[in-house]
């Protein structure tokens, strides 16, 4: 598929969502994508087919519906698996989403690897996710959490990396591979190749890159990689962990229960193998199959090209953006090093007066802190406006976006 | 009036460039603060009480144009009334005043931020000159039925 303006354009069509009107009978503009993306027809069809057709739980009986939901479930993991690259399926742990895949790190390789004094590093500008669990987990264990913090620009400062490293005591370094505030895309080789030279493993956060990118896993070289499906097209609380083998053997089990055990007796139990030891209870089986679906529909249209009318729709966005008197972007003006999400202030009216405004005009924009309050308190600001674009945004979405930012200026008489 | 752009009338665009009641009391006597979890508005009251009324109040904090309109309002209604009477506030004296009796559901929690606030720091105060228990467990439950 070539990446022209009217090929995205035709895109369109496979989003019933996106034909609705809202409020006054105004066509939806869908800026929210970094929060949640719509769904494409494949991806609505391969659930309501697997409910109307197959429905049956996975990995126990021998009857066919059994054996075709299994199927379809397993075949689900190796076109994720080869999406991002991960050579070997066991590796794929099925989760609810990166909330969940950090808490299972924190919980299952945190607790037998962490010991008091040690360190834990994460970054300025991560998400409540890629914080909160490693609160937990240093105050349980008397640890210690510090942060690689970010300048004016957005981007990481790696001497604090190196400052940390230097102490012996880091264990893990976490980050998010692109800030779902600022778009910023984080130097993931130059961390990694740091942590490597110090014997540290590394944490990636994928939610917001695998949507809008080419991720590689097996030349990355991080040890955890987490990502979410409801962020690419597939439906919500389906997401996925992978952990380098070698690590995820020295993993204990994080839920107990049906499906992850060997063989249970009183006082005992053995797990059952990679990565089922990981997947207790029955799983969001349709759910994945979804997830499926949206990875032929990203495969088909490559991630080459998504990144390549990301850029093109970010560019104009914040050309656009510019000629807005007293509208302020934060983040790099680099369109290289950020993806497409536009956090902004517009004068001195907050941000959920700006959503609230524009949303009479059927423009979704989220306002807020977007569970970074950290990222907000090193910005200095309560809260930010943000745009974020996937494939089925045009430049007529980033226009009604900008039309609308004149009628807030009319209210505010600005 | 029921939400949408229209709440954004002159009242409530003039009171959020220019609120009133805005800043700290430095010897309050009793102090409270809160915030929104969702959209991180905060709010801080201080409050000044002599003779069973509050002599003096300011807020301060960050929010919306609806959130600070509503404090400025609630602070004005708030200035000289006996503690009883301000016990008595509801949110629809609020609303009421800016015309919001309507406002959506995701928009009430920024309008009654600073109404919460003000009955929290009115039970602390409260609460700190109570002599027996069973006012207290009286407060209690009054505060847990606010919303």
């Amino acid at each position: 598929m070539q990446s022209t303006e009217s090929s995205f354009e035709n895109i369109r069509k496979d989003f019933p969502i996106l034909t609705r009107t809202v409020r006054d009978n105004k066509p939806l503009v869908y800026l929210d994508n970094a929060s949640t993306t719509q769904k494409p027809n494949q991806v609505i069809d391969a659930i309501t087919d697997y409910y109307r057709n197959h429905n049956a739980n996975i990995h126990r009986a021998v009857y066919a519906l059994a054996e075709e939901s299994t199927e379809a479930y397993e075949t689900a993991r190796d076109k994720i698996a080869n999406f991002v690259n991960v050579k070997n399926r066991q590796e794929l742990i099925f989760v609810r989403g990166t909330t969940e895949a950090i808490n299972l790190v924190a919980y299952a390789w945190g607790r037998p690897h962490i010991n008091e004094g040690d360190i834990i590093v994460t970054t300025e500008y991560e998400h409540h996710s890629n914080i909160v669990p490693w609160q937990l987990l240093t105050q349980e264990k008397r640890a210690k959490l510090e942060y690689i913090g970010m300048n004016d620009n957005g981007e990481l400062n790696l001497d604090d990396l190196d400052k940390y490293l230097a102490t012996g005591k880091v264990k893990l370094v976490t980050f998010s591979l692109m800030s779902n505030v600022l778009g910023t895309i984080t130097d993931a080789e130059k961390i990694i190749a740091k942590c490597k030279a110090a014997g540290v493993p590394t944490l990636i956060d994928g939610a917001q890159a695998v949507p809008h990118m080419k991720v590689d896993l097996d030349t990355l070289g991080c040890d955890f990689f987490a990502f979410s499906g409801h962020k690419m097209l597939a439906p919500t609380g389906i997401g996925v962990l992978w952990v380098r083998k070698s690590v995820l053997q020295t993993m204990s089990p994080f839920h107990g229960g049906g499906d992850m055990i060997r063989e249970v007796h009183k006082y005992e139990t053995t797990w059952n193998d990679l990565p089922y030891k990981f997947e207790a209870g029955t799983p969001n089986i349709a759910d994945v199959i979804g997830f499926g679906a949206a990875i032929d529909y990203l495969t088909k249209i490559g991630m080459d090209n998504v990144r390549q009318h990301e850029i093109e729709l970010t560019k104009y966005a914040m050309e656009e953006f510019a000629k807005v008197p007293g509208l302020q972007i934060y983040g790099t003006k680099d369109i290289t090093k950020r993806g497409g999400v536009i956090s902004f202030n517009f004068a001195d009216v907050h941000p959920h007066d700006v959503a609230q405004i524009i949303d009479e005009e059927g423009i979704a924009l989220r306002s807020g802190h977007h569970c970074a309050q950290v990222l907000m308190e090193r910005l200095d600001v309560a809260a930010t406006s943000r745009a974020s674009f996937y494939i089925y945004n045009t430049k007529k979405d980033v226009d009604a976006l900008i039309d609308s930012l004149n009628t807030v200026a009319k209210v505010f008489k600005l | 009036m029921s939400g949408g752009a229209d709440i954004y009338h002159e009242m409530i665009v003039d009171y959020s460039r220019n609120p009133i009641n805005y800043g700290e009391i430095k010897d309050h006597d009793v102090t409270f603060h809160d915030s929104n979890p969702l959209c991180g508005d905060s709010i801080d009251i201080d409050m000044k009480i002599d003779d069973q009324k509050v002599s003096d109040i300011k807020f301060h904090g960050k929010g919306c144009a609806i959130c600070m309109a509503c404090s400025s309002v609630l602070t004005e209604l708030t200035k000289g009334k006996s503690l009883d009477d301000v016990r008595k506030i509801e949110k629809n004296d609020v609303l009421s005043e800016l015309g919001l009796e309507h406002l959506q559901a995701v928009r009430i929690k920024c309008a009654l931020l600073s109404l919460k606030v003000l009955k929290s720091a009115l039970y602390t105060y409260l609460g700190s000159h109570l002599e027996n228990t069973d006012s207290i467990d009286k407060l209690k439950t009054e505060a847990e039925n606010l919303y």
